[in-house]
């Protein structure tokens, strides 16, 4: 197998906007020829780390690498780097040809390779028969196309793709997801992608990289990140959890809940304070005689695959999702596996997720906010 | 007909009533006079006459166009900074470009031969230095001057509303193509700020090139243009209205046939023709 070389490497970066903090001493080497995910939500600095790759921004500190060589002060012109825009950032101005166009006849490249070039781009991005059109004459989809092709045709070592489908319908997105996808392997060229949808990142990535508060909270690929998410933040952004408060016993052993489990992790010190993350579709419900724990069912949602069912234990509401149906008040037992368990360590955001007293995040931030105050 | 179209109508009712009266019924009046001899018989010699002011309409076309040119150089990179500094600073310089706009024409005309005439600001300074006195004032320089200075705030108004509505995605769009800041002005930035220049130069060459005031007293009585023209025979009675409204007519068509061939160039792009 060949060697895997870093094709961008960001070393130490910080950067402030107005004595705001936006990315935080950070670090992280980007592979040639992979496929990696900038996820998080809105603020967490994915956006400026991109904008610091393309030179759109220069860190206040630390070092911009590319193929090693340090590109600190390279205008973006000069970068061989392409983005792909949050709004497709198409030229008014000019046609469909025209905007694919634009970045060969700025290298001067003569009139009859371009027209193979832009040709073959939007045959690529299945465009082919729209040169002429006007660009708002396009749509959304087929403006996402034109930025694709508009991109790719100047041959960049690394692709920048800043939320590149948020706009488009869940449908449309999933077939750009795919098509996105294939393009990123067919041309061997290092896709860079910024999303807030966990489900996009999870999909897509080789690696994903987890951000929030400016700091990296986890680098891995989607499986990693899924199994073995680094701290509550990470497990709450990914998918569904029950974040609970723990006690590592001693290795292979915790408790929480008032009730004491076998599970899979060491390495920890002794009655150390952990949480501990149990995905909803890995508990079972059982009889109550059987369950580990017994609790009241609270709430039941059908979803279509399942039931979405909130259940109260000593107060804790827990999430699980079963294909059997129970009713409100119906007690029940949890049963869960070792397997089912993942332990991590305490971190900054204990505490924070993991009860679904309410779904939404907002409403749990806001109930935060009030608490604190 | 539903109420609410009806409603609409009673609202435009003013502005139709204001258009008719002295917008409409002018025109036909000018038009009246142009086809009539003094004693309102029908005659078509008071456009033949025409041609005996062409050197008036040539020299008009020629500094209106100078003017236009000047005024057009000068007012792009104005409204191109102005895009390009923080907003408080962009506030304050369009209050500076506004600010002469508040005063009388008549008066900022005029105040230029306070500093352009042989006695004036300009020359009493050189006077100072030891240089001899410069021929400033009635020279085709200062009129095409008063009219670069009157109506040059017509010029950066739509070109810098135009401008800072450009997304700024597109110009890092051009950078990240490969455009460095020359490619990003020709290819991005004058493309798409081609509307607010076509009305600018409208809303400048078309005062310009039927001023008379700036002309008379920046350019002494040499230089007539057709405005002043059509001004001397209006003052020297109603037996010239018949040739000043023969002139009247070919100029306003001479300046509607520009504003078309202006427009042709605008295309489509609707956006912001006029702030």
């Amino acid at each position: 197998m060949k060697k895997e070389e870093n094709i961008v490497q960001l070393k130490n970066i910080s950067v402030a906007f107005d004595d705001q903090v936006i990315l935080d001493d950070l670090s992280l080497d980007i592979k040639d020829k992979e496929f990696i995910t900038f996820l998080g939500p809105s603020g967490c600095g994915k956006t400026t780390t991109l904008r610091l790759i393309a030179g759109f921004l220069e860190p206040d500190e630390g070092d911009v690498l590319f193929e090693g060589k340090k590109i600190n002060g390279v205008p973006a012109y000069k970068r061989q780097v392409n983005t792909i825009f949050q709004r497709y950032a198409l030229f008014p101005h000019l046609n469909v040809y025209e905007n694919v166009a634009f970045g060969l006849r700025i290298k001067k490249m003569p009139e009859n390779e371009i027209k193979a070039k832009v040709e073959e781009m939007l045959k690529l991005v299945n465009l082919s028969g729209l040169e002429k059109r006007h660009i708002d004459t396009l749509s959304g989809g087929q403006q996402q196309r034109v930025a694709i092709a508009r991109a790719i045709a100047n041959h960049p070592k690394v692709l920048l793709l800043d939320e590149p489908l948020a706009a488009l319908d869940l449908k449309l997105r999933k077939d750009m997801q795919k098509e996105l996808k294939k393009i990123q392997q067919q041309l061997g060229i290092t896709f860079v992608f910024v999303t807030h949808d966990q489900e996009e990142a999870l999909t897509m990535s080789d690696r994903v990289v987890v951000m929030d508060g400016g700091k990296i909270q986890q680098v891995g690929t989607p499986q990693d990140i899924y199994n073995e998410p680094e701290n509550a933040f990470v497990a709450d952004f990914i998918g569904e959890s029950n974040i609970l408060d723990g006690k590592m016993l001693k290795d292979y052993y915790v408790e929480f809940s008032g009730h004491r489990f076998d599970c899979l992790d060491k390495g920890f010190n002794t009655n150390e304070a952990v949480d501990v993350v149990v995905r909803p579709e890995d508990v079972d419900i059982v009889p109550v005689e059987k369950g580990m724990l017994t609790g009241v069912v609270t709430s039941v949602s059908f979803l279509g695959v399942h039931y979405e069912i909130i259940v109260d234990i000593g107060g804790f509401k827990w999430m699980i999702q079963t294909t059997d149906e129970h009713f409100v008040d119906d007690k029940v037992g949890l049963f869960i596996e070792p397997d089912a368990i993942h332990i991590m360590k305490k971190s900054k955001y204990s505490g924070l997720y993991g009860d679904y007293s309410s779904y939404s995040e907002e409403i749990d931030h806001l109930s935060d906010i009030i608490e604190e105050d | 007909m539903n109420k609410k179209s009806f409603g609409n109508q009673l609202l435009a009712a003013p502005h139709v009533v204001w258009s008719v009266l002295f917008i409409v019924v002018p025109l036909f009046i000018m038009l009246y006079f142009a086809f009539t001899n003094a004693d309102g018989g029908f005659t078509l010699e008071n456009i033949q006459q025409i041609g005996l002011y062409k050197k008036a309409f040539g020299i008009s076309i020629l500094y209106a166009a100078i003017a236009t040119v000047i005024t057009l150089l000068l007012a792009y990179p104005m409204a191109y900074f102005m895009t390009k500094v923080n907003i408080s600073s962009q506030r304050m310089l369009m209050m500076i470009v506004m600010i002469p706009m508040w005063m009388n024409f008549l008066i900022r005309t005029y105040s230029w031969i306070t500093i352009l005439a042989n006695t004036g600001l300009i020359n009493t300074f050189l006077g100072k230095l030891g240089i001899e006195p410069l021929k400033l004032i009635n020279t085709p320089g200062a009129v095409i001057l008063g009219m670069v200075y009157d109506f040059i705030p017509y010029m950066i108004l739509p070109i810098y509303s135009v401008m800072s509505k450009i997304d700024k995605s597109l110009l890092e769009a051009s950078e990240d193509l490969g455009s460095n800041a020359f490619n990003k002005f020709r290819r991005v930035i004058l493309p798409l700020s081609r509307p607010g220049i076509i009305s600018g130069i409208t809303m400048v060459f078309v005062p310009s090139v039927s001023t008379f005031y700036i002309s008379q007293k920046l350019g002494g009585n040499k230089t007539m243009l057709v405005g002043d023209v059509i001004e001397y025979f209006f003052n020297a009675g109603p037996d010239y209205y018949n040739v000043a409204s023969a002139i009247s007519m070919v100029l306003m068509i001479m300046i509607l046939v520009c504003m078309v061939i202006m427009n042709r160039f605008s295309d489509d792009d609707s956006e912001g023709v006029i702030i």
